[in-house]
């Protein structure tokens, strides 16, 4: 037995015991417990089992300073990788393990590694496996390196809230200057939130034996009070983990083992960083032993959870904080040894557990080394919001300096150890002031890692790093602190390095023989404590993160049995029925080549255009003249990027002179709205174009096939249908059963087809009426995967599928703009670049299988014929159901020029023969699209 | 997370924003003769300044553009102005 649980004492409730399990045995602690804490009462020694060496390792801290007990815990079902034992509320009922140890912690099969330790330096995987492949080494030696192992189960109820909030202070630590702080910006009517990661205020104030002439523990409740009086929100089990832009403070609200914490995005007017200081280990040989603690840890130990870690303890200490902590530890009946480590280089004795302690050859008995280098401010957070860091020599610590802006650091956190000091700067700090850090009686005598030295010395506990592989890593030349951390992994575990990195800075200085500020810090990243990726999403995931567009036809479709998929963040019909796939899909295509199919475009984009400018705008955003469009007409054209490139195709449709409808596709009405908005207000005069979009206003049902016009006859519109009076790419304005209704004459199939457009609350009516004709003439609905391959056979493109970041217009087929448009347009000067006049340009094509041969893969490579380089490649292939053959679209080098021309497409390694042609299987001479 | 202050809508977070360009940059007249090296420079050169910046933003929600002046450095908003005001 080492460690015990004191008769007294502590924020424990001794009435309420609760059990848990590690490693398979039962143990007992109470309400108030850590696992860490209730392990120690216990007598538990060995919590775990090193990264790297497999060592055992007992717990270092009473706080996130820990870096050594990391569990999986079991409780009511649920279990949880690496939990942290010190900061984890003990619960009834834990089945808690050690992670990286196997069968336990005590005795663990991969403990021999240790014995090879002098070969498992830093970069030893690296170097040792790198030959013939790393990757056929990684997944044994990351089975065997990780800490850990991820749960299968998957807790649907596992699910962050996510708080926005503001105030107009936040104050992070409720020590005392972080109280003093709080109660006082809340007393001046500010709005005030005070965080802390404990279950309670207080902080350090436990381990005083006075404030302001006052117990302790009743100074911090009158605190309290005061401040919940004027008004201020106290949250507790909150950790302030990262500040980022503009004040924005990211909280993590714990609630207890298995339940999601939530997360608070906290805008703070001004920031009281109240976080106080961590005590540093020395580094010195067998530092890592069981028994080896902070002795700051240790005194809080005593306060919060009346644990005693150890009878016999030896205490090595640098600085005036210590004593402090040593009279907490002489209260509680320890008994002390002191060890100036201003005498000579320490040792510690023992393997599973501390047994001794020398200096200068004299070993004396001691159970527990209790260990003090220095404090350091936790100054996190002050570096995440852009404070800049003072050395101050006095200290051995690096303190805030020029602060961020409306950032002030308080107490401990501010490098001031003094109580009555940092009582007075939480005072300033909380009335708005600045902070001036005055004279300090707190001193040390420096103690920092001596290179050369005998022994195996950590420097990193939790991956395993020794000063020989930061010397290692000089001597390699890594000298930098951010190679030196990637190199060595010291500071990169999941405690970010809190015990670590200065002893890592100090030890890379001493080698370099350098000062401790010339080899400067690492960059300080949130967040503080490690957190569930959960916590960032919440309930903004899956369909909530992206949720889809809608159309106003949804339910019919659903009744009609459509497999509804997503196409382009719109919900549409895929196809209709139930059965066959490709075969549905093959019979709507020819149902609508031979009869009549109907089809929801109701998500394509209708962006209205209007204002006595509108067509001079339209012009200059479109490739295509639009000058020349005369109201009741239509054209289709190309909108580009300044780089020439396409960015999106549509139908312009004219109303009227000053009125204008831009049918963009419907993946891209967002984006063409932006688009048109930013040329709108940049370089027009925006009183003279008003753009607005009526895509949800609209509802659109597409008729299509040698059979469309009959159906749209019997609607009984009052229009005429008859191919003179209705040409192709001609618009009608009508009316139906007393509501508004648009005909557009225009195809996407390349059959004769109508785009019927009514106000989207008579949809279902039209979408019905249309239906029932389609039926009386052999047709019905088809769904998106029949129009894409009718648009295929055509040859008409989908932007961003037939096109990618390089397709100019005129690698469509599309000349005659780029060579006759006088006028600017968006793009124009790019078209007439070298790039864009290269024949080795990349051009949309068709491609021919052989007779008898299958469709291409989509994405195969263009080669020539026993060629290995790339020409392009295919955009979209299908076996025809129209045509009885495969056919496919193509992206091929200076394809325009090689019609007739034999390739092979080359797919996973096989080739197949195929012929460029023109990209367009389906009635080239448009008798069919006329009609 | 930033804050963008929109001249039509007030304080919002930026995820609202989409940035447009550096404030000032004119486009050429193409309907003239233009070099490669004027037209690749209006394309692709940016100042990229360190420090203050004036840059035209857009509020996506509300699609208006306005200039936006901001230190590139500290992450400051020194001021917003719609942009048919300001004249660049
Ligand atoms: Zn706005």
């Amino acid at each position: 037995m080492t460690g015990r649980r004191l008769a007294s004492g502590g924020l424990i409730d001794r009435k309420a015991p609760l059990r848990l399990r590690f490693d398979g045995r039962p143990y007992g602690g109470f309400a108030g417990d850590t696992i860490a804490s209730a392990l120690l009462a216990n007598g538990v020694r060995i919590v775990g089992r090193s990264f790297k060496y497999h060592r055992p390792r007992g717990v270092w801290g009473a706080w996130v300073d820990d870096p050594n007990a990391m569990m999986t815990v079991r409780l009511n079902g649920r279990e949880m990788p690496n939990v942290p034992a010190a900061t984890t509320p003990l619960e009834d009922g834990m089945d808690v393990r050690a992670v990286n140890a196997w069968p336990s912690a005590k005795y663990d099969v991969k403990g021999g590694l240790d014995l090879f330790h002098r070969w498992l330096g830093a970069g030893f995987y690296y170097k040792t496996f790198i030959w013939p492949d790393w990757h056929l080494f990684e997944p044994a030696i990351r089975k065997m390196a990780g800490l850990g192992h991820v749960s299968d189960a998957v807790y649907d109820d596992y699910v962050s809230d996510q708080v926005n909030a503001a105030c107009d202070v936040l104050v992070i630590g409720g020590g005392p200057a972080g109280l003093i702080a709080a109660r006082t910006a809340a007393e001046r009517g500010e709005a005030v939130t005070l965080v802390d990661d404990h279950p309670d205020v207080g902080g350090s104030a436990l381990q005083e034996v006075a404030i302001a002439g006052a117990d302790p523990a009743k100074w911090v409740t009158a605190q309290k009070a005061a401040f919940v009086a004027a008004g201020g929100q106290v949250l507790v089990g909150t950790t302030a983990y990262g500040v980022y832009d503009h004040q924005l403070v990211g909280l993590i609200q714990q609630f207890g083992f298995g339940a999601a914490p939530r997360r608070w995005r906290m805008r703070a007017r001004r920031i009281v960083l109240a976080t106080g200081a961590l005590d540093r280990p020395v580094t010195c040989a067998n530092n890592d032993v069981p028994g080896v603690m902070s002795l700051q840890g240790a005194a809080d130990f005593v306060t919060r959870y009346g644990v005693l870690v150890g009878q016999r303890m030896a205490v090595v200490a640098n600085n005036a904080a210590a004593e402090r902590a040593v009279a907490v530890l002489d209260g509680a009946g320890g008994r002390i040894r002191r060890v100036d480590p201003a005498k000579g280089a320490v040792t510690v004795h023992g393997r599973r557990g501390v047994a001794g302690i020398s200096q200068k050859g004299t070993r004396r008995y001691a159970d527990t080394v209790l260990m003090s280098g220095g404090l350091t401010p936790l100054v996190h957070l002050w570096r995440h919001a852009g404070g800049k860091l003072d050395w101050c020599p006095d200290r051995q610590a690096y303190l805030p300096g020029k602060s961020p802006v409306d950032m002030v650091a308080v107490g401990a956190a501010n490098g001031t150890f003094d109580l009555e000091q940092a009582l007075e700067e939480g005072q300033t700090a909380g009335a708005g002031r600045s902070v001036t850090r005055g004279p300090t009686d707190y001193h040390l005598t420096p103690l920092w890692p001596k290179p050369g030295s005998a022994g195996r010395q950590w420097i990193d506990f939790q991956h395993d790093v020794t000063l020989k592989d930061v010397e290692m890593a000089a001597r390699e030349n890594y000298v930098s602190v951010e190679h030196l951390k990637r190199y060595t992994t010291l500071g990169m575990a999941a405690d970010q390095g809190k015990t670590a990195n200065m002893a890592g800075l100090a030890a890379m200085a001493s080698v370099q023989g350098v000062s401790i500020p010339e080899v400067g810090t690492t960059t300080f990243r949130p967040p503080f404590v490690p957190i569930p990726i959960e916590a960032f999403h919440g309930q903004h995931a899956k369909t909530q993160w992206a949720p889809v567009k809608r159309l106003p036809l949804e339910d019919l479709h659903r009744a009609a049995d459509a497999a509804l998929c997503e196409y382009g963040g719109w919900l549409r019909p895929g196809w209709y029925g139930q059965g066959d796939q490709t075969a549905l899909i093959a019979q709507e295509a020819v149902m609508a080549r031979t009869h009549v199919g109907v089809f929801d475009g109701s998500s394509l984009g209708k962006i209205a255009v209007m204002g006595p400018d509108a067509k001079a705008f339209l012009n200059f955003v479109y490739y295509n003249t639009i000058t020349t469009l005369k109201p009741g007409h239509l054209r289709y054209g190309f909108m580009l990027t300044e780089g020439g490139v396409v960015y999106d195709d549509g139908v312009v449709a004219c109303l009227s002179p000053e009125s204008y409808i831009v049918s963009c596709s419907s993946s891209h009405t967002d984006g063409v709205l932006r688009h048109l908005e930013a040329w709108r207000q940049d370089g027009n005069d925006p009183d003279r174009i008003f753009v607005h979009d009526t895509t949800q206003a609209w509802a659109t049902v597409t008729v299509t096939g040698p059979k469309a016009r009959e159906v749209v006859a019997a609607l009984g519109v009052a229009c005429d249908l008859d191919k003179a009076a209705f040409a192709h790419m001609t618009l009608r304005e009508t009316t139906w059963q007393g509501d508004a209704l648009r005909i557009a004459r225009v195809s996407f199939t390349g059959d004769v087809s109508f785009e019927i457009s009514v106000t989207a609350s008579k949809a279902a009516a039209l979408w019905e009426a249309v239906i029932a004709a389609a039926r009386d003439h052999g047709g019905g609905a088809i769904g998106l995967e029949a129009v894409s391959i009718l648009r295929a056979e055509k040859g008409y493109i989908m932007v961003g599928k037939d096109t990618d970041g390089e397709t100019m217009p005129h690698d469509l087929g599309f000349w005659a703009p780029r060579q006759k448009k006088t006028t600017a347009f968006v793009g124009d000067r790019s078209l007439r670049s070298e790039n864009a006049n290269r024949t080795s340009r990349k051009m949309l094509v068709g491609l021919r299988v052989q007779d008898g041969a299958a469709a291409l893969a989509t994405g195969a490579h263009v080669v020539l014929p026993g060629g290995e380089v790339s020409l392009g490649y295919v955009t979209f292939s299908y076996d025809s159901p129209t045509l009885g053959h495969p056919i496919a679209l193509a992206l091929v080098d200076n394809g325009a020029n090689r019609h007739g021309e034999g390739v092979e497409a080359w797919h996973m390694g096989s080739r197949q023969s195929v012929t460029i042609c023109a990209p367009c299987f389906y009635d080239a001479e448009g008798e069919k699209l006329h009609a | 997370m930033q804050v963008f202050t929109c001249p039509f809508c007030g304080p919002r977070n930026e995820t609202e924003f989409h940035f447009v360009a550096e404030a000032g940059k004119v486009r050429p007249d193409t309907t003239q003769p233009i070099s490669d090296a004027e037209w690749a420079t209006y394309l692709h050169t940016q100042r990229n300044e360190k420090g203050p910046v004036r840059e035209v933003w857009m509020h996506t929600t509300c699609a208006e553009l306005f200039v936006m002046q901001r230190d590139s450095v500290t992450m400051a908003v020194l001021g917003t102005q719609a942009l048919r005001k300001d004249g660049s």
